[in-house]
């Protein structure tokens, strides 16, 4: 494993993007932060920069106007960055696959390293994923 | 002294929403602000002509996760509001049950993030946890945390069992408690007075003039509230109190919107205790031609939702007006003036919410002719036949 992402598995900042979601998604990202899930104890922080991030959270299905501000924001993120697609949403445009103004899913768009299902997933289920997602880049999975 | 401009957004750490801001200041005054939207436009009311009624519910529930019931409801009244029916009583009671935990968990999960707007983190911490609990009643009520999936036009979808309700009535007794620690400590501290009052001052002239909604215009003074003044569900059988107050500022609007947690608290316990027995759903089969017009008080406010039937399985037009939209204009008078350090908290003062507001893309073209795909076909085939008149190929 590279170091910089072995440095990185210790404690992940994520950044939180929203890409045209309905809320739920990113209220229970924000659920995941406070005291019942705590996400914290696994080192993970929201950061305030993509500059700081480690890990982008995507939540949203991509509209026109923000996919362009997704693929900027993606190429300003320090490499290695991790993608995680939150909800259906930015999974498969879930709901909004057939609305003129949702063109591409995200993994079209930007390198995506995990997916969490669900509409919104539930914080344990977020939990799970971002778990998953460490187990697997230390190659335990 | 030449004014700057401060852009907030539209990936803005602060807010969970893309929207963009643009202040003007002079100096550390704000003296103008625009708001730019659209990054969450996804086409809904589109989306809803493309499903049947029924299917359309789901798509409307999606709108906003936060208002994830104020959208069905009145999208659901709006259906039976062509054909016309009364829903049966006990769909009634079940919805409003439904719409009150929705204020209670919208209201606490914005005055978490006041909390944390103003630095008081713990606030933040403290709030959210608590609402925790109330997402674990509507889980117990809906099978759902959120996007409840409760509504469909004539009832609704899953009825609360009668087993459940001494176990809901105590989960929500329990968070009275608390609720009554974090208002005394709100009313209490000095800080929070310093900070909150006489800052974003909304008149009750200019809440009149601009339109406000709910809260927002319930904390100037404004007694505006649909299920007051045109009751619906089952607002109209239950004794709650409309919570009204008088100055305008921040602080009012928190107030207001901690007491109104009091009343839904009141509102949900009685309609959950005094349910009627009977059937839930309707099972309309048909919509008839015509238009219907339905509105719900979502925790922000009004929401109003307009749907065209011409007969066939689907609407053929369906329009939404989200509170926000009505709330968003008011910035002008209540950010204009402020310090940008005050100007965080007065924009998130009305609790927008933007995903409700993104419904159309007004397009100013300025006199320029802009070109469909359709006008692009018609202008290609166009060049094709000229080209044969040319050539004398008929
Ligand atoms: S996946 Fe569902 S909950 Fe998440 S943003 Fe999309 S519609 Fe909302």
């Amino acid at each position: 494993m590279k170091l910089t992402l072995k440095a990185l598995l210790k404690s992940p900042w994520v950044f939180h993007l929203s890409t045209g979601s309905c809320n739920n998604c990113d209220i229970e990202i924000l659920d995941c932060l406070t005291p019942r899930f705590d996400i914290e104890r696994f080192g993970m922080l929201l950061a305030p920069s993509i500059k700081h991030a480690d890990v982008l959270l995507v939540t949203g299905s991509c509209n026109r106007k923000s996919a362009i501000r997704l693929k900027r924001l993606y190429e300003q993120a320090p490499k290695p960055c991790l993608v995680v697609a939150i909800g259906e949403c930015s999974l498969s445009r879930g709901m909004f696959i057939h609305s003129y103004n949702c063109p591409l899913p995200l993994d079209k768009i930007i390198p995506v390293d995990a997916y969490i299902p669900g509409c919104p997933p539930k914080p344990e289920a977020i939990l799970a994923g971002a778990l998953k997602l460490i187990q697997k880049i230390k190659g335990n999975l | 002294m030449p004014k700057s401009v401060i852009p907030i957004g539209p990936y803005h750490p602060l807010q969970e929403e893309p929207e963009f801001f643009t202040l003007t200041v002079d100096g550390e005054t704000v003296v103008d602000i625009d708001v730019q939207v659209g990054y969450n436009h996804r086409g809904i009311e589109k989306l809803s002509e493309r499903r049947t009624f029924d299917q359309s519910t789901f798509v409307i529930e999606r709108i906003c996760g936060i208002c994830s019931t104020s959208h069905p409801f009145a999208y659901t009244r709006a259906v039976e509001d062509i054909i016309p029916v009364e829903v049966p009583e006990r769909a009634k009671y079940i919805r409003t049950i439904i719409a009150e935990g929705e204020r209670i968990h919208s209201h606490l999960l914005w005055l978490g993030l006041a909390g944390h707007f103003l630095g008081y983190n713990t606030l933040y911490m403290w709030v959210w946890k608590l609402r925790e609990e109330i997402l674990d009643v509507m889980e117990i009520l809906s099978g759902n945390r959120n996007n409840y999936a409760m509504f469909k036009p004539g009832g609704v979808r899953r009825d609360i069992k009668s087993e459940d309700i001494p176990l809901v009535i105590k989960k929500i007794d329990s968070i009275v408690p608390t609720l009554d620690r974090l208002k005394k400590a709100i009313l209490d501290d000095p800080v929070l007075h310093a900070r909150l009052k006489g800052i974003g001052i909304l008149t009750r002239e200019d809440a009149i003039d601009y339109g406000a909604l709910g809260p927002t215009s319930r904390a100037s003074g404004v007694a505006k509230d649909v299920r007051k003044d045109a009751p619906y569900g089952a607002y109209d059988k239950v004794e709650w109190d409309m919570i009204v107050t008088e100055t305008g500022d921040v602080f009012e609007k928190v107030i207001v919107r901690v007491l109104e947690v009091y009343e839904s608290i009141k509102i949900m316990k009685t309609c959950l205790l005094n349910l009627p027995e009977g059937e839930i759903d309707l099972n309309i089969k048909d919509i008839p031609p015509g238009e219907g017009i339905g509105s719900a008080e979502a925790p922000r406010g009004e929401t109003f939702h307009y749907v065209r039937s011409d007969g066939t399985n689907r609407p053929a037009r369906h329009k939404v007006r989200a509170p926000t939209f009505m709330n968003l204009p008011t910035f002008k008078v209540t950010v204009i003036g402020e310090t940008i350090s005050d100007a965080t908290i007065i924009l998130a003062a009305i609790d927008p919410c933007y995903c409700c507001t993104e419904r159309m893309a007004v397009r100013n073209t300025k006199g320029k002719k802009i070109y469909h795909g359709q006008d692009l076909i018609r202008l290609s085939q166009e060049k094709t036949e000229h080209i044969k008149r040319k050539m004398g190929i008929k």
